[in-house]
C-alpha cells in the first residue's frame, strides 16, 4: 500500500510537485499520467527513496520513505524511464549483481534469476552482453531487475516503450498478472495501455493531481462533450446545415463522403444531453435517409487532453487575473 | 555499510572485464620498469668506475642509486595514473543514469562508496604487487636495504589509497570522465607540490601547508622510516575525502 500526503518537492524555487495526495491499495495497478515535466518522475523518485521530498509525507507499506528508506527499498522494484543498465555486463551477471544488491539469499539466487528470466522471456539472451541487446530485450532486462526479489511494490516508468506490438502485449499481460499480489504504479504515455491494464488512473499536471478515478469513470464524467457519429444519404452541406440548427449541438464536422451521395458526419453536443432523437427527427422532417447513428464514448486520451488543456487555460487565466490585480 | 560487497564485485568486474585496469597496470609497469632499468644501469656504470677507487666504492649503495629513486619515480607515476582508475567511479554512473537504480537498491550510500573505494584500492594493490619483480631482482643479485624497500612500498600504497579517495570524491562532481580525471590530477598535483610555497607563506601558514603536503609525508617512507604521524596523515586524508564523497552523494540525492 502507498499513501502520499501533501508531498512537495522544490528544485531551487521551482516546485516540481506541490501538495500531492493519493493512495494506492495493495493489489491495485494504478496508471500515473501526465504531460512531460508534470512531476511524475519526481513523485516516483520520492517513492523509490531516490530523492527526499521537501515537504509532506509518503508511506510505502506503512513505512515512511524518509525514515525507513532501506527497508522500503528492500520491498520495491523500480524501472526508471530510460532503463539505465550496466552495458558492459552479461545479462546473467547483471541479474546476479541485482540479486546480491537486493539481498536475495545465496541459496535462492540462481532460482530467483531463472524465475524472473522465464517470466520476462530472457532465457535466450542470458549469456549476452547487454550492450548488444535490442531495445526490446533491454527493456525486459530492466523489468527483470525490478522483479528480482519478488517485491510487493513495483514502480514502472514507461515499461513498454520501444517494444514491438507482440512484446507490448506480453509485458501488459505480465503486469496484469501482478495485480494478484503486488501494488503497481505505472507511468506511461500510451493511454490505451492504461485503460487495458490499470484499475485506477491518477492524472498529474504542473505538479498537482488534477484527476483520480477508474478509467471508465474518468471517460464518463470528464468528457467535455458527447459525440455522435451520423451516416446519412445527403450531401455534406445539406447535412451540415440541417444538424447545425439542433439545440445543444456545439459542433458539426464532416468526416468524409464515403459513397457518392452518403456522408459521414460527427456531431458534438454538450455532455449531459443526448441529441440522437433530435437528429433522427430533423432528418426525417427533411426527408433525408438516416443510415447510421451512434454515440462515441470519449477516450481516455480525450479526457487527458481536455484535463491538461483546461488546467493550462485555468492557470493561464489565473495568472492573468493575478497580473491585473497587481497592475491595478 | 550494507550491500558494499555487491558493489565491490561489480566494480572489480568492471575494471578487469574492460581494458582499463590492464592498460593502467601495463603503463605503470612499463614506465617504472624503464626507470628501474636506467637506475640499475647507472649503478653498474658507477660500480665499474669505482672499482679503481675504494673511497668512492664505500659510498656507493643500492638504496641511494636504485631503491629510493625507484620509490620516488613510482609515486610520481601513480600521481598521473590514479585519476585514470578513479575517473569513472561515479562519473560513468551519473552519465549513464545507472546511479538512479543503484541508489534505489537496498544498499546504503556508505556501502556504495566503500564498495567502489575498495575495488579501486584493489586495482592499486594489484598494480603495486606486479611491480614487486623489481625488488625481487635486486634481492637475487645483491643485498638491498629491505627496510627502505618496505617503507617505500608502504608509502606508495598509502599515498595511492589517499589518491583513490580524492579521485573518487572528484568523480562525484562531474558526469564527464575527462573532467573528473583532469581535476583529480590537478588536485593531487597541488597536494604534492604544496610545500614548495612554504617559504613565502609565513611561519604559521607555512607550517600548515607543509603538514598538508604529500611530498613532506612520503619522504620519510622513502627513507625506510614508518612514522606514525605520516601514516596517520594518509589515513585521515583518505577518510576526509571518503566523508566528502558521502556528503556529495547526499547532495546529489537532494538535487534529485
Amino acid at each position: 500500500m502507498i499513501e502520499v500526503e501533501g508531498l512537495t518537492k522544490y528544485f531551487g524555487r521551482l516546485a516540481a510537485i506541490n501538495d500531492v495526495n493519493f493512495r494506492v491499495e495493495s493489489g491495485e495497478i494504478v496508471g500515473f499520467l501526465g504531460p512531460n515535466g508534470a512531476g511524475k518522475t519526481t513523485t516516483m523518485r520520492i517513492l523509490t527513496c531516490y530523492t527526499p521530498a521537501s515537504g509532506g509525507s509518503a508511506k510505502v507499506l506503512g513505512m515512511d520513505v524518509a525514515g525507513d528508506s532501506l527497508k522500503i527499498r528492500q520491498k520495491l522494484g523500480y524501472l526508471p524511464e530510460n532503463v539505465p543498465l550496466y552495458d558492459w555486463m552479461r545479462v546473467q551477471d547483471y541479474l546476479e549483481f541485482v540479486a546480491r544488491a537486493k539481498k536475495v539469499p545465496a541459496r535462492q539466487r540462481s532460482g530467483e534469476i531463472e524465475r524472473v528470466a522465464n517470466a520476462v522471456g530472457l532465457q535466450e539472451v542470458m549469456g549476452k552482453i547487454i550492450r548488444w541487446l535490442s531495445k526490446g530485450y533491454r527493456q525486459r532486462v530492466g523489468l527483470a531487475q525490478a522483479l528480482i526479489g519478488d517485491p510487493p511494490i513495483l514502480i514502472l516508468d514507461e515499461p513498454t516503450i520501444g517494444l514491438d506490438p507482440r512484446q507490448i502485449r506480453e509485458i501488459r499481460n505480465l503486469i496484469k498478472s501482478f495485480s494478484r499480489n503486488r501494488t503497481v504504479i505505472l507511468s506511461t504515455h500510451i493511454l490505451p495501455e492504461v485503460s487495458q491494464v490499470c484499475d485506477r488512473v491518477i492524472i498529474i499536471n504542473k505538479g498537482s493531481i488534477i484527476a483520480e478515478d477508474t478509467p471508465s469513470n474518468l471517460t464518463r464524467s470528464h468528457g467535455k462533450s458527447t459525440r455522435c457519429h451520423v451516416v446519412a444519404r445527403a450531401s455534406a452541406p445539406t447535412l451540415t446545415e440541417a444538424l447545425q440548427g439542433i439545440p445543444n449541438v456545439t459542433g458539426v464536422r464532416v468526416i468524409e463522403e464515403s459513397v457518392p451521395g452518403e456522408t459521414q458526419i460527427s456531431v458534438e453536443s454538450e455532455s449531459s444531453v443526448d441529441v440522437r432523437p433530435d437528429i433522427a427527427r430533423i432528418l426525417v422532417q427533411r426527408n433525408i435517409d438516416l443510415l447510421e447513428i451512434r454515440t462515441i464514448q470519449a477516450s481516455l486520451e480525450d479526457v487527458f487532453i481536455d484535463l491538461v488543456t483546461e488546467e493550462g487555460e485555468y492557470s493561464t487565466s489565473g495568472e492573468r487575473a493575478q497580473e491585473e490585480e497587481v497592475a491595478s | 555499510m550494507s550491500g558494499w560487497y555487491a558493489v565491490f564485485r561489480k566494480e572489480i568486474a568492471n575494471f578487469f572485464v574492460s581494458p582499463i585496469a590492464y592498460a593502467v597496470i601495463a603503463c605503470f609497469l612499463l614506465i617504472s620498469g624503464f626507470f628501474f632499468w636506467a637506475n640499475v644501469s647507472l649503478m653498474s656504470l658507477v660500480s665499474l668506475q669505482a672499482a679503481n677507487n675504494p673511497m668512492i666504492a664505500q659510498r656507493i649503495n643500492m638504496t641511494d642509486i636504485i631503491i629510493r629513486p625507484l620509490a620516488q619515480n613510482m609515486s610520481i607515476i601513480l600521481l598521473f595514473l590514479m585519476p585514470l582508475i578513479t575517473m569513472r567511479l561515479f562519473s560513468e554512473e551519473k552519465k549513464s543514469g545507472s546511479i538512479e537504480l543503484l541508489m534505489t537498491y537496498p544498499i546504503t550510500d556508505s556501502g556504495v562508496v566503500f564498495g567502489k573505494f575498495l575495488a579501486a584500492a584493489c586495482v592499486l594493490v594489484v598494480m603495486l604487487a606486479s611491480s614487486v619483480t623489481f625488488p625481487l631482482l635486486l634481492l637475487m643479485v645483491g643485498e638491498p636495504d629491505v627496510g627502505t624497500l618496505t617503507g617505500g612500498y608502504v608509502g606508495i600504497l598509502l599515498m595511492g589509497i589517499a589518491f583513490v579517495a580524492l579521485g573518487m570524491f572528484l568523480s562525484t562532481l562531474s558526469e564527464n570522465q575527462i573532467i573528473s580525471a583532469a581535476i583529480s590530477f590537478g588536485a593531487a598535483l597541488l597536494f604534492w607540490v604544496m610545500s614548495w610555497i612554504t617559504s613565502f607563506a609565513g611561519e604559521t601558514w607555512g607550517y600548515v601547508i607543509r603538514q598538508l603536503s604529500i611530498l613532506e609525508h612520503i619522504d620519510s617512507f622513502q627513507k625506510g622510516i614508518l612514522a606514525l604521524s605520516d601514516m596517520a596523515f594518509f589515513v585521515f586524508f583518505a577518510a576526509f575525502f571518503l566523508f566528502l564523497t558521502l556528503r556529495s552523494l547526499e547532495t546529489y540525492r537532494w538535487r534529485g
